[in-house]
């Protein structure tokens, strides 16, 4: 802190000491917008360490990527259905009547140097955006950071991977090669099969009959300007956010719920996550130098009567391809009106009803747990059993629709009937997150018990021993304050207890119902956790005769425990 | 093999020629095949037909019948089809790709090393034209010898493929699945002559595309791009197996978050202590 | 222990006093409370130096060996720059684009380099004592709600918007009326469907002709086990004084998606559905190729099982028995056209579909 610019000279007596090169600069800027005082506080910041919370910032930087490579395409991608002949460096295609889109894709891929490079690499960087964004997700879900006071966070980060699903798949219609094509032609009835007001909105989104003239240069707007806009605003709200409540961390020795432990912006994360920046981007253009990606000449122009064996959308969307495949032939007509189940419910509803349970998630445990206390710890998952057989049920059945989404490719390439995959990926689907959740959290529930069972009695050191008389026993290491404090840092759940029947004026209560009901789901959610220790079992413990079977920590050395309680070692 | 089956002049009996097959075909091909150099090969069609009807009685009977009139499961599904008019391109198919005969009674016969060479195939090709009726002759160089291709040929047969063609075998030409475990084959390295073949005959599942609705050019046009789709290079590095987003979302997964993680462990990794102070 | 931060790390104190919170904006927001911890915060480790804290050489070297990776990133740029003048456009190697591959390569490895350099430089030669910072609660203080209030109430005071009635609501209503144009505007984005949907390009007369070629198709040139994607002769075929067919472009690509069509042709007596046998021309049969499921060019044509296969979703249709869904999605049977002939023997079409091609929509069966 002793290096902290004091840029606001201009009420402070000049100072003698030098401040470098910047001084004069900065000066210069901080008299005509003074952000002097809001530099010194955030130029320090403090932000914790650990791997899993750099995920975001692959997300974030994928990000960046995708704004400039996409800048680099947009010089010379035409956004036009206008029908040309082809005449171009791909000789394949040449003299074949084709949209513009295409053929300055194909121009792009073949005759601007650098092109091909720069599209790979803003394909790649659109599969890395969403699939870090969900990995990012899964992380803040597992470890609980979605508690107060980060639910709003929790909410705009679901907006970013819905706008940044859409925006995928706008990118992936654009170039309107036969993969595009087929891919519009699905989301076009999926459109038709919104209940009565379908048929319009298809009209209305594609100028007429699919595929029509206007979807192109209308989806591009979108694409260009309109999505990343709202994400772009959307991810500084984020980041904001992020900085104003400060980081999470993992509680440990001298990390509690009201101090943030860890190194400065200026100069460790500058370094560091400025490095990760040319990371991420080096590794996507790795990527873009090395493996394919979305061959469009391969595909051809597209044709709404041509179609490629292997017809898949980018894997995010897969599961909705996959929900797609696995519904049964549901459709009815009602009063005239015809509703299309088969393809609305996996279609359309499915993405909704996603979205909207993630929504409600932070909230719905809030009411059933009651925990309505503001949290800057992270969560071990083992420590929330039921939140993580949650999450592991979620991932199951998403795998599973990622499986019946590749059901063709995964047929030929394991010797398996596609019509056996559905068939019995249409039980799986309901039999597979039950399952899930029911070993999660019963893996969560040992994990805890050989937590505490580690925190009583020390490490199992493999020793066995054998007393006088004859009686055979296993010497333990004793744990070092840190160790031990690390696994004991969490919170002691209570089960939220069965409200009165009657109040003692024998008047029923109100909301009796209601509060049975969370009653019963409290008990459901912490009823079989293994509670850490109390004090008392852990001074039990150590006066049962301890002196003899505990061995001296081998490694004289210690040098404390990480985030998750396990001894460093270096 | 031929040298066996010579000597075996008189038909026997219909059990024993099945048995005998079956002993002939697995136990003896390995020694027997390599060496069998077919010492003329200029024979008369007669003896041609009569070679061919051998070997067809001795390798195919069993599950075609011994007039290839097919043989019937009791379940009224079918062991073998008939070959009452497959002709001999449908033989030169089957049997030159290694389809026939079957390693065993599946959903679809594969591609593999050829069990007959090209002389035995050509007599059991001749045989089976000349006994079971007219079909389809073996395709000439005029249904895909690539001499004289002109870049608009292969513009029109990549057309004509993207229409009638890469909805089972995909437009790269690496195949697809059917239903009931069936599946479109990989056209990566088959022969033009096969290629034809496939396309007037329609083994298995798939369809027939008659000379009247596709030519010779046509086909031969089709042959041509697909070489050319093959042959190209994949310009954008590593193709990943060329199955399309699937193959890519896993390598964005593997290859990309997982390096990618990799680093986010490097970073947040403790560096090395020193051990004094 | 060494505090870098602006407050005193506070790991001295132990056990639940460390988890009460700074300030107590609300009773209901008390923060993390450790109930019976059984072991005490014991703080903050020591700072344990790293070996370029305490070995000068060591630090030499490190510094040292990051000015090499950035050294190396800078000449891969260079390499880059004459990548992209040196190869031509069109040179192979490795069986992919020499081009590509050297301008991503040097890119990719040039900024690999500087990221893993900058990394580097923080893991070994900054600074890397921990620092404490303290948090604050995320709410406001109630000072400064309470002022927020008052300065929101009196504002609304002195506009009177909370008195005057007949100005609210009029406000009110002209605000809320300004959503309309909001919709109204976008009726133009398309036209109304209509009875577009219900309709194709076909009709009595029209020839089915083979895609791509155009030619037109007789009975006699159809095998058994045949399939031919066709499209209607309309799309080819040049009236007298036209020099184009009379669609092309986005017209032909919007007519297309509708009209595409197979033929198959199987043995009479394989058909077991007698009315769609009726429809075709001595057991050549003629169906969409657009599926009733959502849309995909069906043509995955098994020709022994009869079934015909989306490549988009599976769906499963039975062509001997009328294209009735034997698996999958699709609920309706892909529509058959009824075929017939014309003078000179070709086959043509004898009206339109009978029922609406392509995906469902809500008004499909509505007259």
């Amino acid at each position: 802190m002793s290096t902290r610019i004091e840029a606001d000279g201009s009420s402070k007596a000049p100072r003698k000491k030098s401040y470098g090169p910047v001084a004069g600069p900065t000066q210069w800027l901080d008299d005509r917008i003074g952000l002097a005082g809001l530099a010194k506080k955030q130029m320090r910041k403090v932000f914790p360490e650990h791997w899993s919370f750099m995920l975001g910032e692959i997300a974030l930087y994928s990000f960046v990527v995708l704004l400039l490579s996409g800048v680099f395409l947009s010089f010379w991608f035409d956004p036009s259905m206008a029908e040309l002949e082809y005449e171009g460096a791909y000789a394949p295609w040449r003299g074949v009547e084709m949209s513009t889109a295409y053929a300055s894709t194909l121009d792009l891929s073949f005759e601007v140097r650098g092109g091909l490079l720069m599209r790979q690499i803003h394909h790649w960087a659109a599969t890395l955006f969403l699939a870090a964004m969900l990995v990012h997700m899964l992380r803040i879900f597992f470890t609980g950071a979605y508690r107060k006071p980060r639910e709003t966070n929790w909410l705009v980060g679901l907006a970013l991977l819905q706008l940044g699903i859409v925006e995928g798949f706008a990118g992936y219609s654009l170039p309107d090669d036969l993969l595009s094509g087929t891919g519009l032609r699905i989301a076009e009835g999926l459109m038709r099969s919104i209940p009565v007001v379908g048929t319009y909105i298809s009209f209305f989104v594609f100028g007429g009959e699919f595929p029509g003239n206007d979807f192109i240069p209308r989806i591009y707007v979108a694409h260009v300007l309109l999505i990343p806009g709202i994400l772009l605003a959307l991810i500084t709200f984020h980041m904001l956010l992020l900085v104003y409540n400060k980081h999470t961390q993992w509680p440990g020795p001298g990390r509690t719920n009201n101090n943030v432990v860890g190194y400065p912006l200026m100069p460790v994360y500058m370094a560091k996550a400025g490095g990760f920046f040319f990371v991420v981007f080096g590794v996507t253009a790795l990527m873009g130098a090395l493996f394919q990606i979305n061959p469009v000449w391969v595909f051809g122009p597209y044709d709404p009567s041509k179609v490629t064996a292997g017809s898949q959308p980018d894997w995010y969307m897969g599961w909705l391809d996959g929900a797609l495949r696995i519904m049964p032939a549901w459709e009815f007509t009602v009063l005239g009106q015809t509703l299309s189940m088969n393809v609305f419910l996996p279609g359309v509803a499915l993405m909704g009803l996603l979205f909207g349970v993630l929504a409600a998630y932070p909230f719905v445990e809030q009411w059933v747990t009651g925990d309505k206390r503001v949290h800057h710890l992270l969560q071990r998952p083992r420590n929330a059993p039921t939140r993580t057989a949650f999450g592991a049920a979620g991932i199951t059945a998403y795998g599973l629709l990622w499986i019946s989404g590749g059901n063709d490719i995964i047929a030929t390439h394991f010797d398996v009937d596609f019509y056996t995959i559905t068939r019995a990926l249409r039980i799986l689907i309901f039999v597979g997150p039950v399952v899930a959740f029911i070993v999660t959290k019963r893996i969560c529930i040992g994990l805890q018990r050989q937590s505490a069972e580690t925190v009583l009695h020390g490490h199992e050191s493999g020793v066995i021993v054998r007393s006088p008389d004859g009686a055979y026993s296993e010497k333990h290491v004793p744990l070092s304050a840190e160790e031990a404090y690390a696994l004991t840092a969490h919170e002691r759940p209570q089960v939220a207890a069965l409200p009165a029947e009657r109040d003692e004026n024998g008047v029923a209560a109100p909301n009796n119902a209601l509060q049975r009901v969370r009653a019963r789901l409290s008990r459901f959610w912490y009823g079989d956790d293994r509670q850490k220790p109390t004090a008392e079992e852990l001074a039990e413990a150590h006066s049962h005769g301890h002196a003899d079977s505990e061995l001296e920590p081998a490694d004289e050395e210690f040098q404390g425990v990480n985030e998750l309680g396990l001894p460093r070692r270096h | 093999m031929r040298q066996l089956s010579t000597h075996r002049r008189h038909p026997l009996a219909g059990v024993l020629v099945l048995l005998l097959g079956l002993v002939v075909a697995g136990g003896l091909y390995a020694a027997a095949a390599p060496g069998s150099a077919r010492a003329d090969s200029a024979g008369t069609d007669a003896d041609l037909v009569a070679e061919g009807r051998e070997l067809y009685l001795t390798g195919c009977s069993s599950c075609h019948g011994q007039n290839g009139q097919g043989i019937l499961q009791r379940e009224g599904g079918q062991y073998g089809p008939s070959l009452i008019g497959v002709g001999a391109a449908a033989v030169d198919f089957q049997v030159g790709t290694g389809r026939m005969p079957m390693a065993q009674n599946s959903q679809q016969a594969p591609r593999k090393e050829p069990f007959y060479d090209a002389a035995e195939t050509e007599a059991m090709a001749a045989f089976v034209a000349a006994e079971f009726g007219p079909g389809p002759a073996i395709p000439g160089p005029e249904y895909y010898d690539l001499a004289g291709v002109s870049d608009e040929d292969i513009t029109e047969g990549r057309e004509l493929y993207l229409a009638n063609c890469s909805a089972c075998h995909n437009a790269a030409g690496i195949g697809g699945a059917l239903g009931g475990g069936r599946y479109a084959p990989t056209l990566e390295g088959v022969e033009g002559v096969h290629f034809a073949e496939a396309m007037i005959t329609g083994p298995q599942s798939m369809p027939v595309f008659s000379d009247e609705v596709l030519t010779p050019e046509d086909k031969r046009n089709i042959y041509a791009s697909l070489r050319e789709i093959q042959a190209e290079p994949a310009s954008g590095g590593f193709d990943l197996g060329r199955v399309g987003p699937v193959g890519e979302g896993l390598a964005g997964w593997v290859a990309g978050i997982g390096a990618l993680v990799g680093f986010a462990v490097w970073i947040g990794k403790h560096s090395v202590r020193a051990s004094k102070q | 222990m060494t505090t870098h931060g602006s407050h005193p790390a506070d790991g001295s104190s132990a056990g639940d006093s460390a988890n009460l919170p700074a300030e107590q904006a609300h009773p209901d927001e008390r923060v993390e409370v450790h109930a019976g911890d059984p072991v005490a915060n014991p703080g903050l480790g020591s700072h344990q130096p790293r070996p370029t804290d305490v070995d000068p050489a060591a630090e030499k070297r490190a510094e040292r060996q990051i000015s090499l990776l950035f050294a190396i990133s800078a000449l891969l740029t260079l390499g880059f720059c004459v990548a992209y003048f040196a190869i031509p456009r069109d040179a192979v190697l490795f069986g992919t684009s020499a081009l590509n591959l050297a301008l991503g390569v040097t890119l990719g490895l040039a900024l690999l380099l500087i990221g893993i350099g900058a990394i580097q430089w923080a893991k070994t030669l900054m600074d890397d004592h921990e620092m404490v910072e303290m948090r604050h609660g995320s709410g406001s203080s109630d000072e400064d709600k309470a002022e927020a209030l008052a300065a929101f109430e009196q504002g609304a005071e002195e506009s009177g918007f909370g008195r005057r009635s007949m100005l609210r609501g009029t406000l009110l209503t002209s605000l809320g009326v300004l959503g309309l144009p909001a919709v109204v505007l976008f009726a133009d984005l398309g036209p109304l469907p209509g009875n577009a949907p219900r309709r194709t390009v076909w009709a009595k007369g029209v020839r089915v002709v083979n895609d791509v070629t155009g030619e037109p198709l007789r009975p006699d040139e159809i095998q058994l086990g045949q399939l031919v994607n066709a499209q209607p002769g309309v799309f080819y075929e040049i009236a007298e004084g036209e020099e184009h067919p009379a669609y092309e472009g986005t017209e032909l690509l919007n007519a297309k998606a509708k009209a595409s069509v197979v033929v198959v042709r199987m043995l009479p007596d394989e058909i077991v559905n007698a009315s769609s046998a009726d429809k075709g021309v001595d057991g050549i049969l003629c169906y969409s190729k657009i599926c009733p499921h959502l849309g995909c060019p069906i043509s995955l044509w098994e020709q022994q099982t009869k079934n015909l296969i989306c490549p988009c979703h599976q769906s499963t249709f039975n062509l001997a028995d009328g294209g009735r869904v034997v698996f999958g999605p699709a609920r309706r049977a892909v529509p058959q056209l009824e075929l017939g002939l014309d003078d000179e023997g070709y086959l043509i079409a004898l009206g339109d579909f009978a029922e609406p091609v392509g995906p469902s929509f809500p008004e499909m069966y509505q007259d």
